[in-house]
Parts: C-alpha cells; sequence; structure tokens
C-alpha cells in the first residue's frame, strides 16, 4: 500500500491515520470538500476533516464505469460507494471498503482508510468501524 | 402579460431510428406540429431549440426553409426543452412576436451517460475512482429516501410496471411490451435498490411545440392548450444533487420544490387542482421523491399511493400517462418537452388507449437534470 501512488495530490493528510482535507470558507466557515483549487480556493482555509462518521447513504456499483473517466482495472468488480456524514463539517462521497451491501445501515460508524483502487493508485474511502 | 397556448405539438417516435439524425427527428416533429397546428413553416416568426448531444437546432432551418426568423439554440442540460419552452412563451407573452417554436431533439450512444469531469467543474480523481455517475446519484438519493420513509423495493417495482403498461398504450413509447413486477424486481442491479428495468436509458427522439397569443389561437380557431405557468429553477444551497462530491451538513431546500412552488403560484392553483402529471422518471425512485417535492403527497405516502393504484390512468392522479422516462427512453433535449407534448394530447382528449377518464382540465410537467435543475410546467384547457 505504501507504494501506491495517490490518485490526486492534497486529498488527505500524510500522517499515520490520514484525514481528509476540506476547505473551510474564510467567512461562512462553511466546510466543502474537496478544497476548492484555482481562485475559488483564496476564500478558503485548507482544514483536516474527522477521521470518522456516520453513513447517510450508500449504493453498489454493478456495472463497469466507461473509461475515460473511470481509471479502475479493467477486469471488474462491483463495488459499493456512499456517502458519510462527518458530524458539524461536511458530507462526503467515498468508497466504501471492507462490508457487503447487507452490512449497510443508515446512521451506522464509519472510519477512513486508503484503498488500491487500481493498480498502484490509491484513493480514500470508508469502512465500517470494527466492533 | 399575453395569455399563451400551445397550439400544435408534434413528435418524432423515441427509441431508436438508427436512419434518421437528432435533426432530422427534430424536422419531423416541427413538421406534425406544424400539420398539427394547420400552419406553414413561414408563419413561425421565432423559434427556440436545442439538443444536448445530437446538434445544433438552428440549422433545422437548411430543411425548414429560410425565412429569416430569428432562431436561438438553447443548451440548458436536461432542461434545454423546458428552456426553450419557456423562451418561446415569453416571446409571445411579451408581444415580441405571435407565433413561436420551441423544439428538442437528442440522439445519444447506448449506455449510461459518459459525463467528463472537467465539464462539471469537477476533479479528474472523481470520476478516476468510479464516482461520477448520474446513476449512483439517483440510487442513493432513493435509498437514504427508502429508510427514512417506508417506501419498499415492491413499490419501486410497481412505479416501472406501470411505467411500461402505459408504454404499451402510447404510440410514441420506444418500450412497448408489459414487463411483469416479478421480472423487474430480479432483474440485474445496476446500482442497489435499482435492477436495470427500474432505470431509463438514454435514447433518441424529438418533440416541437407550436404556441400562439390567444388572440392569435382564436383567429386561427386552433385547439389551443393554456400554458398557466412555466418555472425554471436552478438548486439552492443544502441540495443534494448530480456529480456531488460532498454536500453540506445544513440541508437546505430542492430545485424541484422551488419550482414547483413558483409555477403554482403563478397559475393560482395547487397541487389538489391537478387532474394529470408527468414527473421525471429517470428511475423509478425519481417519479417516488418527486410526487412529494411537487406537492402531491407528504414524504411516505407513495408506498400506499402505488399500492392503491392512485398514479394508474383511471387513479386520482395518473403519473406518466405515456410510460414516462422509463418507457420512452430519455433523449436529454427532448424529454421535458415530451412530457408537456403528453399533457397537450391529455388536455385535448386526444389520448386513445391511455386517455385519462373524466375531461382532464389541468396537467403538470416536471423535468430533473444534472447539475440540480427543474423545470414545471402547468397546462390548462
Amino acid at each position: 500500500m505504501s507504494i501506491a501512488i495517490p490518485v490526486a495530490e492534497g486529498l488527505w493528510t500524510d500522517e499515520a491515520e490520514p484525514r481528509l482535507i476540506g476547505g473551510q470558507h474564510r467567512i461562512t466557515s462553511e466546510i466543502v470538500f474537496p478544497m476548492p483549487q484555482g481562485d475559488a480556493a483564496q476564500h478558503f482555509e485548507a482544514v483536516p476533516l474527522s477521521r470518522t462518521g456516520t453513513l447517510w447513504s450508500w449504493t453498489s456499483q454493478d456495472f463497469r464505469p466507461k473509461s475515460p473517466p473511470y481509471a479502475g482495472p479493467e477486469a471488474f468488480t462491483p463495488f459499493l460507494i456512499g456517502y458519510v456524514e462527518l458530524p458539524g463539517q461536511v458530507i462526503v462521497e467515498t468508497r466504501i471498503e471492507g462490508a457487503v451491501l447487507a452490512d449497510l445501515k443508515l446512521g451506522m460508524a464509519m472510519e477512513l482508510v486508503l484503498i488500491e483502487f487500481a493498480p498502484g493508485r490509491s484513493t480514500f474511502a470508508f469502512r465500517p468501524v470494527p466492533s | 402579460m399575453t395569455t399563451v397556448q400551445i397550439i400544435g405539438a408534434g413528435i418524432h417516435p423515441f427509441g431508436r431510428t438508427d436512419s434518421r439524425t437528432g435533426r432530422d427527428q427534430g424536422v419531423f416533429a416541427v413538421r406534425q406540429a406544424l400539420s398539427d397546428a394547420g400552419l406553414e413553416w413561414t408563419d413561425i416568426e421565432c423559434a427556440y431549440g436545442g439538443s444536448e448531444g445530437a446538434g445544433n437546432a438552428d440549422i433545422m432551418v437548411n430543411e425548414l426553409g429560410l425565412t429569416g426568423l430569428p432562431f436561438i439554440n438553447v443548451s440548458n442540460g436536461c432542461a434545454t426543452g423546458g428552456s426553450a419552452l419557456a423562451s418561446a412563451r415569453n416571446a409571445v407573452a411579451s408581444g415580441q412576436c405571435d407565433i413561436a417554436l420551441a423544439v428538442g431533439f437528442d440522439k445519444h450512444p447506448r449506455g449510461a451517460f459518459n459525463a467528463k469531469p472537467g465539464d462539471w467543474g469537477l476533479p479528474e480523481w472523481y470520476g478516476e475512482t468510479g464516482m461520477m455517475l448520474t446513476t449512483q446519484f439517483f440510487a442513493m438519493k432513493i435509498q437514504r429516501y427508502m429508510q427514512l420513509h417506508g417506501i419498499s423495493r415492491r413499490t419501486l417495482g410497481m412505479v416501472a410496471e406501470k411505467a411500461f403498461r402505459n408504454g404499451t398504450l402510447c404510440e410514441h413509447a420506444w418500450r412497448r411490451s408489459p414487463v411483469d413486477l416479478d421480472t423487474i424486481l430480479n432483474a440485474p442491479m445496476v446500482n442497489d435498490p435499482l435492477t436495470k428495468y427500474m432505470f431509463c436509458s438514454p435514447a433518441e427522439g424529438a418533440v416541437a411545440l407550436i404556441i400562439a397569443s390567444e388572440k392569435k389561437a382564436r383567429e386561427l380557431g386552433a385547439d389551443g392548450v393554456t400554458i398557466a405557468s412555466i418555472a425554471v429553477r436552478t438548486r439552492p444551497p443544502g441540495s443534494f444533487e448530480v456529480f456531488a462530491p460532498a454536500i453540506s451538513v445544513e440541508r437546505g431546500g430542492k430545485p424541484t420544490e422551488l419550482a414547483s412552488q413558483a409555477a403554482y403560484e403563478a397559475a393560482g392553483i395547487g397541487p389538489e387542482d391537478i387532474d394529470v402529471a408527468q414527473l421525471q422518471d429517470t428511475e423509478s425512485g425519481a417519479e417516488i421523491m418527486h410526487m412529494a417535492e411537487n406537492g402531491f403527497c407528504a414524504d411516505g405516502e407513495q408506498e400506499q399511493w402505488l399500492a392503491e393504484g392512485r398514479t394508474e390512468l383511471n387513479g386520482k392522479l395518473p403519473v406518466n400517462t405515456d410510460g414516462g422516462c422509463l418507457a420512452c427512453g430519455e433523449p436529454i433535449g427532448a424529454s421535458g418537452l415530451r412530457q408537456v407534448y403528453e399533457n397537450t394530447v391529455q388536455l385535448r382528449g386526444r389520448g386513445g388507449e391511455r386517455q385519462v377518464p373524466g375531461n382532464p382540465k389541468t396537467a403538470y410537467s416536471h423535468v430533473y437534470g444534472a447539475p440540480g435543475l427543474s423545470a414545471v410546467a402547468i397546462l390548462e384547457r
């Protein structure tokens, strides 16, 4: 995992337990994800987000998305995605790891992990917090 | 403002027509609308039209005639048709002209829509990691809604079953064979909880509507239907829309609710006054949620509505009488105008086997699309 290259720079912090990096609006304090780029970035301050949250919604991806833009393996394995609410911050769309569809329940506790979504490339995901 | 009517309606059958380009299907629809209104192309004083992926509309003058009319291309995603109609209506209502055309057409390749992140102001990683599909949004919106409001998978299936049943009675529909509930529920999953029969498919088709002032309509002796109101709205803060890498924890309004309320207010009527409705049914869950967002029922009541058949052709509020997007497919530029076409058919009493009984007097249409916009039109007879 350590050799996988992040799908993009600046999505998560470089620390033992990585956190997503959001943008907090300098006036309204509203938090967005990802951190805005270009001219819009000047209105936001980069802030690390909570590593844990609760499941807001989810679905399965049962067919291979078209490439481009999809950069996952040619041999397709269905995966799960969802939205995880980071309390008081923002609700982020994410890959879901370490679960099957039947495990997923509204409001269940989730935590951030990094996954290799394509050979040598990593992205963020959330998985149910082990009980 | 001048009262405005639809005096001519034309449609090219939806689905797949390999022998015609999208624009040729648009020309077909315009000619049919002209014939329906008893007019010639030279009578049209201004035109608004567009497509999402089948080229510019104004080139149609090559086939229709170089009359010199102003022809405005509209490119507004899923609201292309609705925006064209709103523009044509405004042109007539303002007195700029007496007879205007709104036309929408499209022709999409097979398979799910394939959006490019950059076109939507989104980072490449969002698409690379497999999260940029419109179908995922609809699945996650209905998934949460089902959990919160007690909607069952069976009810999702019943929406699709109704769509295909209505489609069998509609000459412009693409899917014209019934599909039984078990087949719908047990079909391959696309995005849980939605199976392949619960999603509409990108398709082809065209619709043209001819708009005239009430005075002109009377002079022509037209079989007109009044446009009581049209409202197009984009998303407010805190809404949940297609292609959102993140959403606010402060939940806000919805573009459909804004457009709906504006349309009711302008028409001076409410949801209880509507006799027939066409609601955006990109997938089964969308029709369910849009019933509530457009004010027809409270969240969760859809379960009972479907069980009691209230949205069937002979129900209290028939919904998607031509089979909607599920049976007709979705050519983006034409889809919103198809709903208005179908409402025009119903109010004129020309629905044949799918005619809603009891001489409907009011009809409602609602289109929704990326990146969070809705258009509502209310017609009256």
